[in-house]
């Protein structure tokens, strides 16, 4: 009876989603909470096309000879996953749609700084995905997501010019975002939020966004010269008429590298707070955990070089990348460390949320382990360009970042809508989400050191069993993303009722009604603690 | 608080998002200086490959640089220069609450100096290039020594100057759009933050162009 009751209370109660109907009131909105559940539902979808790609590669190398398609179209396969994969959905995975929802909440603002270039920033992002899709309708781009000259620039016959346009686009997407959060998290805090009582994701969308300030305008002027070489001819990176590849892929990679940061340090900034409200303790060395996204996303911008060891790039070049790469390991390192701190001796309950928290400490830690390996200048000769960068670089963007991202989406679903999910349901998706995960690239691991290369849509007989073991891990992998979707949807109409704080967590975000008010809170609040001010419990005694 | 009723020319001035005025006038400034720095950056990027290439081919880019006038390129410094003035000095009359006229001329002359700047571009030195078959892509014809590096200078040398000109003329147009608010009477030494932040604008582009100067017509001693 009670949950009929509490049924009615929320009925009546106006709040972001209820206060006005209709497709209009979706397409021209300026709240942040709306903006970031369109940018869910936009990234969803695309996610759902990438994935399809990664589920035809993963059927075409069943076979050693391959199963399904043309060498040619699987070259369109691999590049269409990862254009997609990176910036129509990673790039603006956390940042859009959790940092869009959270950032004004955990400060205790009504809205972003600039409202409306919240909604253009969506609507950039829309205009170059609908490039991507058209690319994809008309044939399909096979450069690969890097778009290496002088292939993409003077050889290729596929749509690189629609797939460029798309992702050229899309970069002023994230560019005015980052603006936003950097405006915001500057001027919008309410009385007596300091910078070191901010929530850690906080700190860590903030770097975010410096380093998507910094780095997006240089690919952004990398594409359109590629795209100017390939209408002219003039030779800016094809050597036969005088041009450098080699300085396309340092520009590209002074942007992409850094990108890698600008996927995972979203990523820690979830982490954080899960990590925080799950074992009901204040993350350890909050400063060093904060000032070493700050640390990381400088660093970022020192090491694009270990990308191009073997490119022809000076040796002494090559030993400074290498060197400077360690060093990312450093902060990486203490964060890791500090969250495993934290969870020592908290009083940890192992809801979904946290499952894929601690999901993430692991396969955070072994992407960026193995990272070392390709820093090393020697190593990497060996395994450039096999599956061990495949499967490094999957621990680290799916491993992390996407573990990370469903954490929260987990974690805050209740907020964003007033709804509970059903937990056993949820935590098995997350087991099944981690099997299937290592299931499908720990293979590639094994299979990289053996010398398999990426890219290729055929392989020598001998490495059929493992990849046979990867596909098959990629099937779990992808019943258990199903599982959340149909869930998550079903619990919008069907959950029970969440109530403001059904975790019991501290922050601003749970203070107020969930789903929040248009104004997020009732009146502006004031802080007076610091974040994850949670009771200490005093200590059980050994005898 | 009062303040959100406070209206000009019968809009309020202050976004409901935001506490205060000054925290929103405040705001829009910082906007402004991050997108800055990501023009610096978008720009950047260019600077770096110009710079590659101008070390690996000079004697063609200086062969290029000679075909392209200092003149024009001198006289259009000295014209944004001086239109970066009178856009600090409509700033300073609306600041202090001249009139509106004062304000209104200031702005008028800083666009007209926009205007003056793509007249010498386009019609005296593209169009120049142009008829001298020197568009890449278009109608590059040279056969002399390092054509092929001269013709890539060229090729920077319209991309550089073409996407600063796109720079101006985005900036004639919010000038435009100003002067109307303007007009309207929007303005006042209380709020005039689009103007400001206008300006941070429009001072930016004028110092793109003092790199391009001597990047693209002062190269290889003359
Ligand atoms: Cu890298």
């Amino acid at each position: 009876m009670s949950v009929a009751v509490a049924e009615l209370a929320t009925r009546s109660r106006v709040h972001y989603l209820n206060e006005s109907y209709g497709v209009k009131s979706w397409l021209l909105t300026t709240d942040h909470k709306r903006i970031a559940i369109l940018y869910m539902v936009s990234i969803t979808f695309m996610f759902l096309v990438g994935a399809c790609a990664a589920a035809l590669m993963r059927i075409q190398l069943l076979e050693p000879a391959g199963a399904i398609v043309q060498p040619e179209t699987y070259n369109k396969l691999f590049s269409i996953h990862g254009i997609i994969m990176v910036w129509f959905f990673l790039i603006p995975s956390i940042p859009a749609v959790l940092g869009n929802f959270l950032i004004p909440m955990m400060i205790g603002a009504r809205d972003v700084a600039f409202p409306k270039l919240n909604l253009l920033s969506w609507y950039i992002y829309i205009i170059g995905a609908c490039f991507i899709l058209y690319t994809l309708i008309y044939g399909g781009v096979d450069t690969g997501w890097t778009f290496y000259t002088p292939y993409s620039s003077t050889y290729s016959n596929s749509h690189v010019f629609g797939a460029a346009a798309g992702v050229f686009i899309v970069g002023f997407s994230s560019i005015l975002t980052g603006l936003n959060f950097i405006v915001t998290v500057h001027k919008m805090r309410a009385p007596g939020m300091t910078w070191f009582r901010l929530p850690l994701f906080i700190w860590s969308l903030y770097a975010t966004s410096i380093v998507l300030v910094l780095a997006t305008p240089v690919l952004a002027i990398t594409l359109s010269l590629m795209a100017m070489e390939r209408f002219l001819h003039i030779g800016i990176f094809n050597p036969a008429i005088g041009g450098d590849p080699l300085l396309f892929q340092h520009l590209f990679w002074f942007y992409s590298h850094p990108a890698v940061y600008i996927m995972v340090l979203p990523a820690m900034g979830v982490i954080s707070e899960l990590v925080a409200a799950y074992s009901r303790r204040r993350v350890y060395g909050y400063a060093f955990v904060a000032f070493s996204s700050f640390a990381i996303a400088l660093i970022a911008f020192l090491v694009w070089g270990h990308h191009m060891f073997v490119s022809g790039q000076s040796v002494y070049a090559g030993m400074v990348f290498s060197a400077l790469s360690f060093l990312v390991a450093i902060p990486s390192g203490i964060k890791v460390f500090n969250w495993t701190a934290t969870l020592y001796k908290g009083s940890n309950s192992y809801d979904a949320p946290m499952l894929y928290a601690l999901g993430f400490l692991g396969l955070f830690t072994m992407g960026g382990l193995t990272g070392l390996f390709l820093a090393s200048l020697s190593i990497d000769v060996h395994l450039h360009d096999t599956y061990f960068v495949i499967a490094h670089f999957h621990y680290i963007m799916v491993g992390g970042s996407v573990m990370a991202y469903m954490g929260g989406l987990h974690y805050w679903w209740p907020k964003m809508t007033g709804r509970l999910y059903p937990d056993k349901w949820a935590r098995f998706a997350a087991f099944t989400i981690f099997i299937g995960f290592n299931l499908t690239f720990f293979p590639q691991y094994i299979l990289g050191y053996l010398g398999m290369l990426r890219r290729y849509a055929v392989y020598p007989a001998q490495f059929q069993a493992l990849n046979v073991l990867s596909s098959a891990g990629a099937s779990i992998l992808g019943v258990g993303y199903f599982i959340p979707l149909v869930y998550l949807i079903w619990s919008m109409r069907y959950g029970r009722e969440a109530g403001p704080n059904p975790w019991r967590a501290k922050g601003l975000e749970w203070e107020t009604a969930s789903p929040p008010p248009r104004e997020n809170f009732e009146e502006t609040p004031i802080v007076t603690e610091e974040a994850y001010a949670y009771p200490t419990r005093p200590r059980a005694v050994r005898v | 608080m009062s303040e959100s009723a406070i209206t000009q020319a019968g809009r309020p001035i202050l976004e409901e998002h935001f506490e205060t005025l000054p925290a929103q006038e405040e705001a829009r400034k910082l906007g402004m200086w991050v997108f800055l720095i990501t023009e610096i950056l978008f720009f950047g990027g260019l600077f770096a490959t110009y710079t590659v290439y101008r070390e690996l081919y000079l004697p063609g880019f200086t062969q290029g640089s000679h075909f392209i006038e200092v003149k024009w390129g001198a006289i259009n410094t000295a014209v944004l220069i001086v239109s970066s003035l009178t856009m600090a000095l409509a700033i300073r009359s609306v600041q202090v609450g001249k009139r509106k006229g004062t304000t209104l001329g200031l702005l008028g002359i800083t666009m007209l100096l926009g205007v003056v700047f793509l007249c010498i571009k386009f019609i005296l030195e593209w169009r120049v290039d142009y008829l001298h078959h020197h568009v890449p892509g278009i109608n590059f014809d040279y056969a002399g020594p390092h054509a092929a590096h001269v013709k890539l200078f060229f090729l920077f040398y319209f991309y550089m100057t073409g996407l600063h000109a796109i720079h101006v003329i985005v900036g004639i147009g919010i000038l435009l759009a100003l002067s109307y608010l303007t007009w309207r009477g929007r303005f006042s030494p209380k709020y005039y933050s689009p103007i400001e932040v206008a300006g941070l604008y429009w001072h930016f582009v004028d110092i793109i162009w003092i790199f391009l100067f001597p990047l693209l017509y002062l190269i290889g001693g003359r």
